[in-house]
């Protein structure tokens, strides 16, 4: 079925348009929106409907699409952590916190557990530097992690299925 | 010297220290209603007389930066706000945004007024979702008191400010790329010139201004731009007023401070930072993201025939005021006054790697020295860490990065060579332990 959103994200949909003096620079936003929409990624059938909506070829949403990391071409796990491992991190014991959680998700950085739950990714320097290790969960900054911080919020994740 | 201030943090870490309350209560809006009843040229030099160097890390003067702005045209001006912050061990206007977003909303109404522009976009990098929160608050108390909108303070000079999202790419903090992603491009650098105030957002005149560099005009306003250059140790030769100081790595106590320019990384790393983690020695310290060199704590400053040098010549590199032209001066660079620091207990051939990974990682690929120089230097440093290196590539990182340097459109490339640079003149010796002992003298490590 043909992408479409909600009423409300429509709404907001308009909104972000009111902001630019033309509908291109809505772009990236609306990607935002629509991947938020559809499970954490964009799909073809995304790809077409922001085109359609801002008057742009598929082509050219495509080539944003892949320029960003942050916007995914295949469905990720439910929760996305993401552990920094730039320097100031990794002065802090960032490579500790990835194995750590290689270990316990039973993944490699860049999968997917087994029941979709989480995708373990890695980050490069995410202005978090005074308050390392971190990781990013979701929407959410962990910051001066711990082992035992970070195994309570993986469990979280597992278990309770939310960070 | 240590010359604490806190006119950027003053309401840090306060119960709701990020409100409209408490931002008024501390004085907030004054500014801006005084500099909307001034002249555009009156607050331009009003500016300039602050010596604000461009916080962002190119420390470009920024009443000099609106002056460019054309002062007739046809055309909308844009005030387009760098808040990408991806610099490696940079995280200070992060602190900004979440701690004191009025004062960058009313450093934005100060701005476009002073570059005749009526919309502002705050270009936030994606994952920092609570900035963008705060700041969009900010934004809705401000115009639900009238300070922003159609009329701010009643005043006939309309002003709208948006937060637009990046989506994860450490380039885009570069300003023509940044201003590509906010047209809804892919984020890559644009070839300068034209540049910004000619040809900018939407083919506009605009200006790129850092976070901090705007959230900092309202102090200039409430204090006037000659007291606020002269809080600043340095502001002889320019550089004026307060700035924030980060510090990170193994330091015991991290974090971010204001104080006045003038401050030098001893004060920074042990009057601030509270010391080297275990009070072990130093081996290097970046004095401000992984952009700029890295230095050893025994580099003495010998600056031949400038005077501006004459105090500091036969000090340490520690004991050197952390200025924009100071570290300009000694072939380094003091970027976003971040510093990252290394004690004895880092491997500083892994530390390389790790800041090399991150370039290669990021070049966007447009030029090629950029994107194949660092794929080489990181393949090679991938060999010397595993113990497979030779003499000869290492022989090569230098000749790589020297071919990259002024060879490109945008500035990574030297950001990413100064490093490679940097890293091989002074850790030589222990990158030859790893060619011929693959390391076995080195720590194997970068946590204490
Ligand atoms: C690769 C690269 C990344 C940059 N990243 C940032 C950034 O994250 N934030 C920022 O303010 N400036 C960044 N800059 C500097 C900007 O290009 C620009 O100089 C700055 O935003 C201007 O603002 P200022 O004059 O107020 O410092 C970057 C530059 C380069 C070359
Ligand atoms: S120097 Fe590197 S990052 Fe800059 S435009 Fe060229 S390839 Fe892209
Ligand atoms: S290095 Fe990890 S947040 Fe900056």
């Amino acid at each position: 079925m043909a992408f479409a959103l909600s009423a409300e994200r429509e709404n907001e949909l308009d909104q972000i348009l009111s902001r630019y003096p033309n509908k291109m620079a809505a772009c990236i936003p609306v990607l935002h929106l629509c991947q938020d929409a559809n499970e954490g990624w964009v799909s073809a059938d995304v790809i077409a409907f922001v085109a359609g909506r801002l008057e742009l070829s598929t082509a050219q949403v495509k080539g944003v699409v892949t320029f960003y990391t942050l916007f995914n071409e295949e469905k990720p796990g439910k929760h996305q952590v993401w552990v920094c491992r730039t320097l100031s991190c990794a002065l802090r014991g960032s490579e500790d916190i990835l194995r750590h959680c290689e270990k316990k998700l039973g993944v490699k950085q860049g999968e997917t557990t087994r029941d979709g739950k989480v995708t373990l990714r890695t980050a490069e320097c995410l202005a978090s530097c005074g308050t390392a290790p971190m990781m990013q969960v979701d929407k959410k900054y962990y910051e001066n992690l711990s082992m035992t911080e970070v195994d309570r919020i993986l469990d979280r994740l597992l278990y309770d299925g939310d960070a | 010297m240590l010359k604490r201030t806190d006119y950027l943090t003053k309401n840090y870490g306060k119960p709701d220290g990020w409100k409209l309350a408490a931002y008024e209560a501390a004085g907030g809006y004054r500014s801006a209603r005084k500099a909307l009843g001034m002249s555009k040229d009156a607050v331009i030099d009003e500016a300039k007389k602050a010596h604000v160097r461009g916080r962002g890390g190119a420390g470009f003067d920024c009443g000099v930066k609106w002056s460019f702005m054309p002062k007739e045209s046809t055309k909308p001006h844009y005030l387009v706000i760098n808040a990408d912050e991806g610099e490696p061990g940079t995280f200070k206007d992060r602190t900004i945004m979440e701690q004191n977003p009025h004062s960058l909303i009313e450093g934005c109404i100060i701005g476009c007024y002073a570059i005749g522009a009526h919309a502002c976009y705050i270009y936030v990098r994606d994952e920092l979702h609570l900035s963008k929160e705060r700041l969009w608050g900010a934004i809705a108390e401000a115009k639900a008191k009238g300070h922003l909108g159609a009329r701010p303070f009643g005043k006939d000079y309309a002003v709208e400010i948006y937060v637009h999202t990046g989506a994860g790419a450490y380039i885009c903090g570069e300003e023509t790329a940044l201003l590509n992603s906010l047209e809804g491009r892919r984020g890559e650098p644009r070839l300068k010139p034209p540049f910004p105030a000619q040809y900018g957002a939407f083919g506009c005149p605009s200006t790129v201004n850092n976070v901090e560099t705007i959230a900092i005009m309202p102090t200039v306003f409430e204090i006037g731009g000659d007291a606020f250059s002269k809080l600043s140790e340095l502001h002889g030769i320019n550089d004026g007023g307060c700035r924030l100081f980060g510090v990170s790595g193994h330091v015991k106590n991290p974090g971010i401070f204001e104080a006045a320019v003038g401050l030098t990384l001893r004060e920074l790393i042990f009057d601030l930072g509270g010391g080297v983690l275990d009070d072990r020695a130093i081996i290097g310290v970046i004095p401000g993201g992984s952009s700029c060199p890295i230095h050893k704590p025994d580099e003495i400053v010998d600056v031949a025939g400038d005077p501006r040098f004459e105090p500091y010549n036969g000090k340490s590199v520690l004991d050197l005021p952390l200025g924009v032209d100071t570290f300009r001066g000694i072939g380094s660079m003091l970027g976003t006054a971040c510093a990252i620091v290394l004690s004895d207990a880092a491997d500083p051939v892994l530390a390389y790697h790790n800041v090399m990974r991150f370039y290669r990682h990021e070049s966007c690929g447009q030029c090629t020295p950029c994107r194949e120089g660092m794929g080489w230097i990181e393949r090679i440093l991938d060999k010397i860490v595993a113990g497979t290196g030779t003499i000869e590539e290492l022989d090569q990182l230098s000749d790589i990065a020297n071919s990259v340097m002024g060879n490109t459109i945008c500035a990574f490339g030297e950001g990413a060579a100064q490093p490679a640079l940097a890293f091989v003149r002074r850790y030589r010796k222990e990158l030859e332990d790893y060619v011929h002992n693959g390391g076995k003298n080195q720590t194997g490590t970068l946590t204490t």
